[in-house]
């Protein structure tokens, strides 16, 4: 379920070279919405802006309810809006953590009052994050879940994490996984490889990732029930996933831009805001996370929009806290350094943003067809801008993009009917 | 990073070997050297930077490094202070930049920084204006350790070039080995790291050394440079036991053949890393490294406040 705040719908116009590789459109086109919905779409002069399916971010951290000074229902959902998404799903480890059908339905209650860009809250897996009992899935899914993660952390017992997979029947959700073993990650602080042994830098395997991915697969499999893997940072885990498809498992997974953009060569900045979980890891991972995106054994581009306050990330690597935001800068992040060298195409970006994770967790897809509730991005990809702390609409502004220059930038948002952003 | 001052004009500092060239190893060492000979042939103070300041700030307990730093700031006549994070601000939560910030405020011209993270050093240098030097941080960086160490090399063996070192122990939590291996790659030594698979990081070569996991490995070395052991390693089974450890690859007087010098950063453990045989042999270098220390670190306390890149020194010539 998506929430946003009730308003009346809008009438508009957008021009421009319309690609929805998903219907097969790659023209020309103008697109009327009369009160929300696409009206009219026909033939136009060429024009320089870029229209798609708007956005879709199966993962961010809105920090509430706990954490108001580092992101709200407001400011994350502007931040969405302004880059280009119609629909996020915001994370439940928060203080306290989203376990109940109270906080559930408190949060959702707020998302009618604030949220610009319609949201759904993933529930917890486990009471507290704790790892040791279920949460009661059936009332939180009828409170209006979006699905089950304890995202930030894993669940350890693969007992539970079996449970899990089971009793999530009783929903039509599917659980979302971060996949961490903790005794191969504990003091970790950035990829084990060289250069956190040239720096001394506490590693952080990629088998961390990969026996975590592996065991939950199997899981999975066994039960014959859907799983999403979250941040994938590792080649082991994308060709565990590509296993795992192949013999039939119901398993989706997601990378964030960063993961496709850096390698573990960014850390030695020792700048915090280079410092994630997963962290940053090879270049040869890096080629199998843009690999399986373009395969499809990735379908969704996940930013793992996590803000936090300045001054926890002024101090040194290792006391800073893992995460870097995301949601202003995703699309001109991958453009420059996906699209433009000519390693992804646009097409391809434009799905994995899109219907790619509207499609896992059944939200529905944006679409350009008449009769159709607009949501719809319009990009200018010549357009270079610097990103700066002052540009942000998040409260945020640990970005790992700060003074770099990009090319491409949302220009107008639509999400369900309603213009949430003009540049 | 956020906030920071407007950018000053560029100052030396000492945060890493990565930063030095060989020319730069050369020089610091040259320096000490000579003021090794003027303290042995004067007073032991000289009047070099008198009217300067050196502040100590310690996040870590340490005897030696401290000890040598503020003497040598003394022995050139500077101003010197040490700040621990016991007893200060620190222990009641101040973070490392209120108090960089709040040491700024003094007019430092040498912040001396010791600090659990990797990267304090580096975080201190952006928040003020005084040359910063490493005195460790985490289990990154040591330099100051790595020069001495080549400066007691140098005096005893002669030469540093086409040396053979051999690196002892636990290189994974050693910011000592980092910094040496790194340091010896530049003069033209040859490196290789001993230990157990658990305890050498995977990648390490990157530093400029090869890896052996067998003791035989030390037998070509003219130099053995044991790392401490330290017994909080035993909890995460990095190894089974300090007795096993020590059968494997503890420096006994078997394994030292003639003509080697053997060389540990201190505070040994005897009968773990070392036996004592050893390191009260004169093969061991260990007083030396001592007393390479002080002469070091004024060194490099000279180096940073006069030896500075152009822009900076003209600042410091206006100003």
């Amino acid at each position: 379920m998506l929430v946003a705040l009730n308003g009346d719908s809008d009438s508009l116009t957008l021009e421009g070279r319309v690609l929805a590789a998903a219907q097969g459109i790659d023209e020309h086109l103008r697109i009327t919405v009369t009160d929300g919905v696409i009206s009219a779409i026909e033939p136009t002069a060429a024009s320089a802006l870029v229209i798609a399916p708007a956005f879709v971010d199966p993962h961010v951290h809105l920090r509430v309810p706990g954490r108001e000074d580092e992101e709200t229902i407001r400011s994350g959902t502007e931040a969405a809006a302004a880059g280009g998404y119609c629909a996020i799903l915001a994370m439940p480890n928060t203080e306290p953590v989203v376990d109940s059908a109270a906080v559930l339905g408190a949060l959702v209650e707020q998302a009618r009052k604030e949220a610009v860009v319609p949201t759904g809250f993933m529930a917890a897996i486990s009471k507290g994050q704790l790892g040791d009992e279920l949460t009661e899935m059936a009332e939180l899914a009828a409170t209006g879940a979006a699905a089950f993660t304890d995202d930030g952390r894993p669940v350890v017992s693969a007992g539970l994490m079996r449970r899990a997979l089971q009793y999530s029947a009783v929903t039509d959700l599917r659980l979302a996984l971060h996949c961490e073993e903790p005794s191969l990650s504990r003091g970790g602080h950035a990829h084990e490889g060289t250069v956190a042994a040239e720096l001394g830098i506490g590693p952080y395997p990629s088998t961390a990732e990969s026996v975590m991915v592996e065991r939950d697969l199997s899981l999975a499999g066994a039960e014959d029930r859907p799983l999403h893997l979250m941040h994938l940072s590792a080649r082991e885990s994308v060709a565990a996933l590509d296993h795992a498809l192949a013999s039939g498992v119901r398993a989706t997974g997601e990378v964030t831009p960063h993961h496709l953009v850096l390698t573990e060569e960014a850390v030695r900045s020792l700048d915090p805001n280079t410092k994630m979980n997963p962290p940053l890891r090879s270049g040869e991972d890096r080629q199998a996370l843009r690999d399986g995106l373009r395969r499809g054994t990735i379908s969704c581009v996940a930013t793992d929009h996590a803000p936090h306050a300045r001054h926890e990330k002024d101090v040194p690597f290792e006391e800073a806290p893992f995460g870097v935001t995301g949601l202003e800068t995703s699309f001109a992040a991958l453009y420059t350094h996906l699209v433009a060298p000519g390693i992804v195409s646009l097409e391809t970006l434009l799905e994995r943003m899109s219907a790619g994770p509207a499609r896992v967790f059944d939200l529905v897809e944006p679409r350009i067809e008449v009769g159709a509730r607009a949501n719809l991005v319009a990009l200018d990809l010549d357009a270079e801008w610097t990103v700066t702390e002052d540009g942000f609409r998040s409260l945020s502004a640990n970005s790992w993009l700060l003074g770099e220059t990009l090319r491409g930038r949302v220009v107008k948002t639509v999400a369900d009917g309603r213009l949430v952003f003009e540049a | 990073m956020a906030e920071l001052r407007a950018p000053a004009p560029p100052r030396r500092h000492l945060l890493s070997i990565a930063d030095l060239e060989r020319g730069d190893v050369e020089r610091l060492l040259d320096t000490a050297r000579s003021l090794a000979a003027s303290l042995d042939r004067e007073m032991k103070k000289l009047p070099t930077l008198r009217g300067r300041t050196v502040v100590n700030l310690f996040y870590e307990s340490s005897t030696r490094t401290l000890a040598s730093f503020e003497l040598a700031a003394k022995r050139l006549s500077a101003d010197t202070m040490s700040l621990r994070s016991a007893g200060s601000s620190v222990d009641k939560g101040e973070s490392l930049k209120d108090t960089a910030l709040t040491l700024a405020a003094y007019d430092p011209d040498v912040i001396v920084v010791r600090h659990p993270s990797i990267g304090a050093p580096q975080l201190v240098s952006r928040l003020t204006d005084a040359h910063v030097v490493n005195a460790g941080d985490g289990k990154h960086q040591h330099p100051t350790q790595a020069l001495l160490d080549l400066y007691a090399m140098r005096e005893s063996l002669g030469r540093l070039e086409g040396l053979q070192v051999a690196v002892v122990g636990d290189v994974l939590h050693s910011r000592v080995a980092r910094s040496l291996v790194q340091a010896l790659a530049l003069v033209g030594a040859e490196t290789v790291v001993v230990g157990p698979p658990t305890l050498v990081p995977r990648g390490i070569e990157a530093l400029g050394c090869t890896v052996s996991h067998e003791i035989d490995a030390i037998a070509v070395a003219d130099v053995v440079y044991v790392l401490r052991m330290q017994r909080e390693r035993m909890g995460d089974s990095f190894v089974p036991s300090l007795r096993e450890y020590t059968a494997l690859y503890g420096i006994t007087p078997a394994r030292v053949r003639d003509g080697q010098v053997v060389m540990h950063p201190g505070p040994m453990n005897r009968g773990v890393e070392i036996d004592p045989r050893v390191a009260d042999s004169g093969a061991a270098l260990v007083t030396d490294q001592v007393r390479a220390g002080l002469v070091v670190r004024m060194a490099v306390l000279y180096d940073v406040l006069t030896v500075a890149p152009v822009e900076a020194r003209e600042r410091v010539e206006v100003g």
